[in-house]
């Protein structure tokens, strides 16, 4: 029985949860579950995993856009039942991996999926994103579908990632890298410990629209969503209540604006980009990093965004000349120190780079120890 | 107009029409009125079918061309509005609504266009959330059945994957959510996933499935804990969002420790495994170190003691030209000797997982990383102890919590101390980078002999005024 508006309720099927992932499983990996010895990445972007059983599994990763459409899935399909027994898998970091069981089928499915384009010429499989290279952007909804950002998402993505298409496909960076991207401060992509991050932030204080605030909001959450305390009540001249905003105190986090839609803070000069660097999740050698903002601002220019594609690009060029094997980008700027950092990569170190929020002090250098 | 986007579409239709069947002529036709006359024109994201990376705006082209979604504009307008976000430099969508599916308080996120006139395919675009399957593996007629749904109800658009993990179906109008819901349970055996004051739906690594590093089963601890937690995903009741996600080995894939406010990460307690004789391997360079990781540029020849022994951080290793050792009680398992020869070296067999707790991104006291709470956990199914930590973790959090603070925050402003107590753990150094360097120890009454009520005429008869 198809679904009835008159009685939304009629055999309801609630709570039942994701599909079971085992379903899932090319044979292979279910026979070699919880017993793969180690991984050999024959070339970037190629995976083979071995197995006690002596089984080999051989993977195949692409980049793809994170916005997709449904066609593009039909295609993703029709490669993995042409070339992988109709299975495939997506990465934490929007790219697929499509896997064989022998290698005498790697090179056909690579072949495949380099041959396949979109109608303007970019390439709908690109293959890489593996070892000590740059992989796929993780990135947020930006002017696609989202309230709050200060930039767009995807455009600034597909721009950056032409500019580090070498590097997707390659593997001779010190360390992998990785670079992502949240399109405003609430960070749903959660780009703090990234190598790279590219941020949306707003630099204006919000405007307060005196008229509909009161229908619009609740005026005790927005005063309260204030990490400052720059917001209290008002009154306009006609006595309709509203909220005064100091401006001074303002940082431009946009949590008024999440809790009142009557507070927007978007402007196109006001908005744009930050840069931050030398943030990692691994535990590897160093323990996890937060990012750290190294480019307070960079205009919005849509739609190829050339500053921000120049900052991100020079970053990675001047690590990958500088850092030693293994170092990742925010081990290299410890090692230098973060003075040699600025002059390395020529970026100007202004006031807005210090710190002067909660926990501000921890990040000034109390020490005599620095480098001419 | 766009220029390049119209004589695409003309092309496109163009050799179509040579090789098709009258009445799919006559479609194919109309359906080119009907582009010629709701089309946009998108000179800015044309741009952005420029260069080798996948261009999203040629994709949703495709769409426009081929696609048969219920919202046939949506595609369209989609890019339209975008255009024009990209001539006024800020974003043109509303503060959601509340819609969802009856019952539920999560899943569907609402987005309103702000210029719904100019684009009123996209005017009510909302989102709905589809619960992934542990690590994102498919089967093409699955992902097919999904494409087929989307297509009834939707607008075609997608994102593989959302930053939680979900499946987005991105955009689609309000009396179609309960449809796609309908379908989505009785067809698909498929629920949606988390948004809002919820639990958020959590996420694994690829696991036991397909690494070698895995110290506990990622995607069963993940669908146990999704399937145990279905209220709690569906229904908000909390403060805000809990995230849990589960990495299998402190290399942390899945990025637990820097986004979850409960972090599962794999480890182990006994030996790293050793087979000396691939050590050597790798030391005559018949193995590529790294697994191969820098192929890409002539690092010179592998050495060991260099790229090794003195990049352990602990330096709790040797190697003597023919052994290797590890003292592996100093060892603190950062995995970076296991990655550099991963043939060489395998996890301890005495495997579980460190839980951490509180991490989130800045808003709005600061970016928090997750902080080392439950040393070691033995992870095995049914996962009880487990899910006893997290409930007393939440008990408390929903009882203390603000509206709006994380987990995260609710530490910090109760302090670890009295998490410590909640969760019912002793403390251990392992819980701190260092001891507090202040002096300001907050000592209860009880833990003072004689406790704090004192006679001020007995101090005076031995202290003068």
């Amino acid at each position: 029985m198809p679904y009835d508006p008159k009685d939304p309720l009629k055999d309801r099927i609630t709570d039942i949860g994701p599909r079971y992932y085992k379903e899932f499983f090319p044979p292979v990996i279910e026979k070699n579950y919880g017993k793969w010895m180690y991984h050999e990445i024959l070339e970037p972007g190629v995976l083979a995993h071995t197995s006690e059983t002596g089984d080999k599994v051989y993977t195949v990763r692409v980049g793809a856009a994170r916005l997709i459409t449904i066609e593009h899935i039909r295609e993703i399909c029709d490669v993995a039942d042409k070339h992988c027994g109709g299975y495939l898998r997506f990465t934490t970091r929007n790219n697929v991996e499509f896997m064989v069981d022998s290698k005498d089928k790697v090179k056909p499915l690579m072949d495949d999926l380099k041959s396949r384009k979109f109608s303007a010429g970019s390439n709908k499989f690109p293959i890489g994103g593996t070892g000590a290279g740059v992989t796929n952007i993780v990135h947020t909804q930006g002017w696609v579908h989202c309230h709050t950002p200060a930039i767009d998402a995807s455009g600034v993505v597909k721009a950056v990632m032409d500019g580090l298409f070498d590097e997707f496909g390659s593997m001779r960076l010190p360390a992998p890298v990785r670079v992502s991207l949240a399109c405003c401060l609430n960070m749903c992509g959660a780009v703090h410990c990234s190598d790279i991050a590219i941020l949306g932030i707003h630099r204006k204080p919000p405007m307060v629209d005196n008229e509909w605030i009161d229908k619009l909001c609740e005026l005790p959450l927005a005063i309260a969503a204030c990490p400052t305390a720059a917001i209290k009540p008002a009154k306009t001249e006609s006595g309709l209540k509203t909220l005064d905003v100091n401006h001074e105190r303002c940082m431009f986090c946009g949590n008024c604006f999440t809790m009142c839609a009557a507070m927007p803070l978007a402007d196109d000069v006001g908005s744009g980009v930050a840069i931050l660097v030398g943030g990692k999740i691994s535990n590897r050698r160093s323990m996890p990093k937060f990012s750290k903002v190294v480019i307070p601002f960079i205009p919005n220019e849509p739609p190829r965004w050339p500053q921000t594609v120049k900052a991100v690009k020079n970053i990675v060029d001047v690590y990958s000349k500088d850092a030693k094997k293994y170092e990742r980008v925010g081990e290299w700027a410890e090692r230098i120190g973060w003075e040699r950092f600025f002059e390395k990569t020529e970026i100007p170190f202004s006031h807005h780079l210090i710190d002067d929020y909660r926990f501000a002090y921890t990040t000034w250098r109390t020490s005599t120890q620095f480098k001419f | 107009m766009g220029r390049g986007f119209s004589v695409g579409i003309s092309i496109f239709l163009e050799t179509t029409r040579k090789s098709v069947d009258p009445v799919l002529e006559q479609e194919n036709y109309c359906r080119e009125e009907e582009v010629l006359m709701a089309k946009h024109s998108t000179p800015m994201l044309d741009e952005l079918e420029k260069g080798p990376w996948p261009s999203f705006v040629s994709d949703i082209k495709q769409q426009i061309e081929k696609g048969k979604q219920a919202l046939k504009d949506a595609p369209e307008d989609l890019l339209g509005v975008l255009e024009l976000s990209y001539e006024d430099k800020v974003t043109h969508w509303k503060h959601g609504g509340i819609v969802g599916v009856f019952g539920y308080g999560g899943g569907v996120i609402g987005r309103y266009c702000d210029q719904p006139q100019k684009f009123p395919g996209v005017a009510h675009f909302h989102t709905m959330r589809v619960n992934q399957p542990s690590s994102k593996f498919y089967k093409t007629d699955f992902l097919r059945q999904l494409c087929a749904l989307w297509e009834k109800w939707g607008s075609g658009l997608t994102n593989m994957h959302g930053s939680t993990g979900d499946i987005i179906f991105l955009g689609t109008t309000t009396p179609n959510l309960e449809q796609v819901f309908y379908e989505l349970t009785h067809e698909l055996n498929q629920d949606l996933g988390g948004s809002g004051s919820n639990l958020r739906t959590p996420s694994c690594c690829i696991g036991r499935a397909r690494c070698q590093f895995a110290c506990y089963d990622t995607q069963e601890a993940c669908h146990q804990l999704t399937m145990e937690y279905q209220d709690e995903l569906h229904r908000p009741a909390f403060p805000y969002k809990f995230k849990f996600k589960f990495d299998g080995c402190p290399n942390g894939c899945v990025a637990s420790i820097a986004r979850s406010d409960m972090s599962v990460i794999g480890t182990w307690r006994d030996n790293i495994r050793i087979d000396q004789n691939a050590v050597k391997a790798y030391v005559g360079g018949e193995i590529a170190p790294n697994a191969g990781a820098h192929a890409g540029r002539d690092w010179g020849k592998f050495d060991i003691e260099k790229e090794v022994i003195n990049l352990c951080p602990t330096g709790c290793m040797s190697w003597d030209g023919s052994k290797l050792e590890i003292n592996n009680k100093e060892c603190t398992r950062c995995m970076h000797c296991l990655n550099v020869m991963p043939q060489a070296l395998r996890v301890g067999l005495d495997q579980g997982a460190s839980i951490l707790f509180g991490a989130k991104a800045p808003i709005l006291e600061g970016a928090q990383m997750a902080t080392l709470t439950v040393p070691f956990m033995k992870m095995e199914p049914p996962f009880e102890e487990l899910k006893e930590l997290i409930e007393k973790v939440w008990d408390w959090w929903m009882e203390e919590g603000k509206n709006r603070e994380r987990l995260g925050e609710l530490i910090q402003r109760q302090t670890m101390q009295k998490f410590l107590q909640v969760i019912e753990r002793e403390p251990d150094p392992r819980m701190v980078k260092e001891p507090r360097s202040n002096p300001y120890i907050f000592w209860k009454e009880e833990e003072v002999e004689g406790g704090w009520t004192r006679d001020i005429k007995a101090f005076r008869e031995k202290h003068q005024r």
